[in-house]
């Protein structure tokens, strides 16, 4: 987006086009996470009334009350803005920003359509983990600062808990990781294309059950229910935002339900297809392989609103769970991490990593597209290299060296093997559409 | 804007690691909570880690020998030792902790002459 | 015209000295936890900024997630008094001061004296890294975290041999410079013997409380 804003300043001023397009992206990563916050809590209300046999809000603007969020909010600014008087200042005002930093951070790798994301990270996969498990320092600086024994109590259990998660969540991951061969989620959501068989989910039965254990941990790792200590011991002694109030509180909120929404939206792209449909819909329009970029433009459109419906629905699931089952004790909550999710997810990795090396091209059905191939700009075996190190200056040695490699794959390596042979495992095919996709970003 | 339009090189990140290294030993030295200690021992090996990806950075020497694996590579092993590292270290000061207390390293003085 | 790869770079270095300083001259254990968090955090922006974004992320997750947090836990378990702060006597701190100054002297005299290091021409990241560049135009192949991993298990992209191959024989593991597979074992084997240990070392024992008479329970 910065080189497009870029065509239209003149060169000494080129420095605000990048500032222009990060405001943007900033911009409408808080539509996402504010707008989405606002719906969430009517979404859930609404959802919690209907479980338990109730109607939820209904008066506030008109028949659903979809307006009831909004006098939430006013309610909450217009409360007394109360501190404790032995916390301390500073890091009681800024906990639950350091939340929210965290939890908004993790929208900046996650792509909403083909190439739309704010940063495309190789490592984006990684990065969204990193970060999303930074929320807790939120947790533990607002239990230390309330000043109260309660509240340092239960903010270390949670702190507990989302550090414990961390490691069958990571583990949960790399399970698409492994199928895809590339962190990176653009590269992921495009392989998922097509037929909604063409997901990771229907890849193999490991992946299947390692969706779930990756909702399990997702669930814990954002506490929601039945995972909820943290919230539930207000009910019962005191939870870490016990002290706060008004709208301290609910950045809080907003951290817990934007975190919820990345988590689903990292699900969808990595288990779902992203932003691609079950069905193909733009293939059968005729509009995938169009060069129009308002065309372009309509299919990104339309791989957006299907990304945000499941990653909705993902949290519409959680919300679900929540009103359904009990909350966990403690000491149940470290067993199901310990003993089932870390084993269960080590188990499935272990098992999709077979799978992958016996069935490449996948078993009963081929994917679309290759899995596990990405090209990269280097070689691992060139044919005539010097051996002090990269000839610097001599490109045209490698590109000798990589013809040499074309020829050698195409005579010696087998179609099946191509991705796989320990050898030359590294030597990925990225798609020629990289390029088309370029122009696609709006 | 002077300083915001010159280009970025090792230089700029060796002052920033210095920085950090020095101030991490001066934590060390100078810190009597054994986590004061601690952290100082963070400082000072994220300062080596900034060197290291610094000379590593294929943006900041480009074309350069060893650019692009080596320091990454050793960074990442420098993280993974210093997580382990910590952890035994808070391993041992809770000991101490039981064992006296208190984790004013001053009180460590039971083999002293 | 601001170049925004060195407005993040001062933005980032600023604050990762600035709060490394801060954990030295604040007394409250909670708030140098805090700022550590704050000036690893920006440490980790300047890896990205380097273009290391595996390691930068890996700081994230590892240094900041996880080692702080460990630490703070450790700030909490072995809090005395709300909040305790311990003084450091004025004779050691300008001994440190004096000390630090030195090194920090000998350290930046080094830094400046290199003239290669001093500034490079902004070459944008597509151009400048992948040696395969050129050889296919059109398709661009950036820098992915892929050869870090081949680097773990032993394949050296960077650094090639000459490996006689027979025609027609199936693809061989490339000798080079060795990788990091031998490191990466040891550091397997260190991790396991570190949870192990510590995990010995922080087992529950019975805690000593100093009562009015100082004994033991």
């Amino acid at each position: 987006m910065a080189e497009y804003l870029q065509s239209f300043l003149a060169p000494e001023w080129k420095w605000l086009a990048y500032l222009a397009a990060a405001l943007i992206h900033c911009m409408l990563l808080n539509v996402v996470v504010a707008g989405g916050a606002l719906i969430f809590i009517w979404l859930e209300r609404k959802i919690a009334g209907r479980i338990q046999d109730r109607l939820g809000p209904t008066r506030v603007g008109g028949r659903f009350g979809w307006l009831q969020t909004l006098a939430d909010g006013v309610k909450l600014i217009a409360k007394e803005d109360l501190m404790p008087a032995g916390a301390d200042g500073l890091l009681f005002k800024i906990a639950p920003y350091v939340s929210f930093c965290a939890s908004f951070c993790a929208y900046f790798a996650l792509p909403f359509s083909d190439n739309w994301v704010a940063v495309r990270l190789n490592v984006a996969v990684f990065f969204i983990i990193a970060v999303l498990g930074l929320e807790v320092f939120g947790v533990i600086l607002a239990g230390y600062a309330s000043a109260s024994k309660w509240s340092l109590f239960g903010a270390m259990r949670e702190a507990a808990q989302v550090v414990s998660y961390e490691v069958p969540l990571g583990m949960c991951t790399v399970v698409p990781v492994v199928i895809a061969g590339t962190m990176d989620l653009v590269t992921i959501g495009q392989m998922q294309q097509g037929w909604f068989t063409n997901w990771f989910l229907l890849h193999d039965p490991f992946t299947f059950i390692i969706f779930w254990v990756y909702f399990t941990c997702a669930t814990a790792s954002v506490n929601r229910a039945p995972f909820d200590l943290a919230e539930a011991e207000s009910e019962l002694v005191a939870g870490f935002h016990t002290e706060y109030s008004g709208l301290r509180w609910s950045i809080f909120f907003m951290a817990e339900y934007g975190s919820m929404f990345a988590v689903s939206g990292l699900a969808a792209i990595l288990f779902f297809g992203g932003w691609n449909g079950p069905l193909p819909l733009t293939q059968w329009l005729g509009m995938a392989d169009s060069q129009n970029s308002l065309v372009i433009y309509l299919v990104n459109l339309l791989g957006l609103l299907n990304f945000l419906f499941k990653a909705t629905f993902g949290v519409i699931f959680m919300m679900w769970v929540r009103w359904t089952l009990p909350r966990l004790r403690i000491d149940q909550v470290m067993t199901t991490c310990l003993k089932y999710c870390t084993p269960i997810a080590a188990a499935m990795f272990l098992g999709t990593t077979l799978w992958c090396y016996a069935f490449p091209a996948g078993w009963l059905l081929a994917p679309s597209q290759p899995l596990g191939e990405v090209r990269e700009g280097w070689l691992t075996q060139p044919a005539a290299v010097d051996l002090k190190g990269p000839p610097e200056g001599a490109p045209t040695s490698r590109s000798v060296a990589e013809k040499n490699w074309d020829r050698h794959l195409a005579t010696t390596v087998s179609a099946e093997t191509r991705g796989t042979s320990l050898g030359a495992s590294p030597i990925f095919q990225r798609p020629a559409r990289s390029v088309a996709t370029k122009e696609a970003r709006p | 804007m002077n300083p915001l339009a010159e280009s970025i090189g090792v230089t700029h990140y060796l002052i920033v690691g210095a920085v950090m290294f020095v101030t991490g030993a001066v934590c060390m030295a100078t810190k009597r909570n054994a986590l004061g200690v601690l952290m100082g021992i963070e400082l000072v090996l994220n300062g080596a880690n900034i060197n290291f990806v610094a000379f590593g950075s294929e943006y900041l020497r480009p074309g350069a020998v060893g650019t692009g694996l080596d320091g990454q590579l050793i960074a990442l092993f420098v993280i993974v030792l210093a997580a382990a590292e910590a952890a035994v270290a808070l391993a041992i000061t809770l000991n101490f902790y039981n064992n006296h207390a208190t984790v004013d390293v001053d009180q460590a003085d039971e083999l002293k002459g | 015209m601001i170049h925004w790869h060195s407005f993040f770079f001062l933005l980032f270095g600023l604050t990762a000295c600035v709060f490394a300083l801060a954990v030295v001259f604040t007394n409250n254990v909670v708030r140098m936890a805090f700022y550590l968090v704050l000036s690893l955090g920006a440490t980790s922006g300047l890896f990205f900024l380097a273009g290391a974004d595996f390691v930068g992320a890996m700081q994230l997750m590892i240094y900041v997630g996880g080692t702080l947090v460990l630490l703070v836990f450790g700030v909490m378990l072995t809090a005395q008094s709300p909040f305790i702060s311990m003084k450091t006597r004025a004779g050691e701190w300008i001994a440190s001061m004096v000390a630090g100054g030195l090194l920090l002297w000998v350290l930046l005299t080094a830094a400046f004296n290199v003239e290669e290091w001093r500034a490079v021409s902004a070459v944008p990241l597509t151009q400048q890294t992948t040696p395969g560049e050129g050889t296919e135009p059109g398709v661009e192949t950036p820098v992915t975290a892929a050869r870090l991993g081949l680097g773990l298990l032993g394949a050296r992209v960077d650094r090639l041999e000459v490996v006689d191959a027979p025609e027609g024989a199936q693809s061989q593991v490339v000798a080079g410079l060795s990788g990091y597979l031998l490191p990466f074992e040891i550091v397997s084997v260190h991790l396991l013997v570190v949870l192990v240990g510590a995990a010995y070392l922080a087992r529950p024992k019975k805690r000593m409380t100093t009562g009015p008479h100082g004994d033991t329970e």
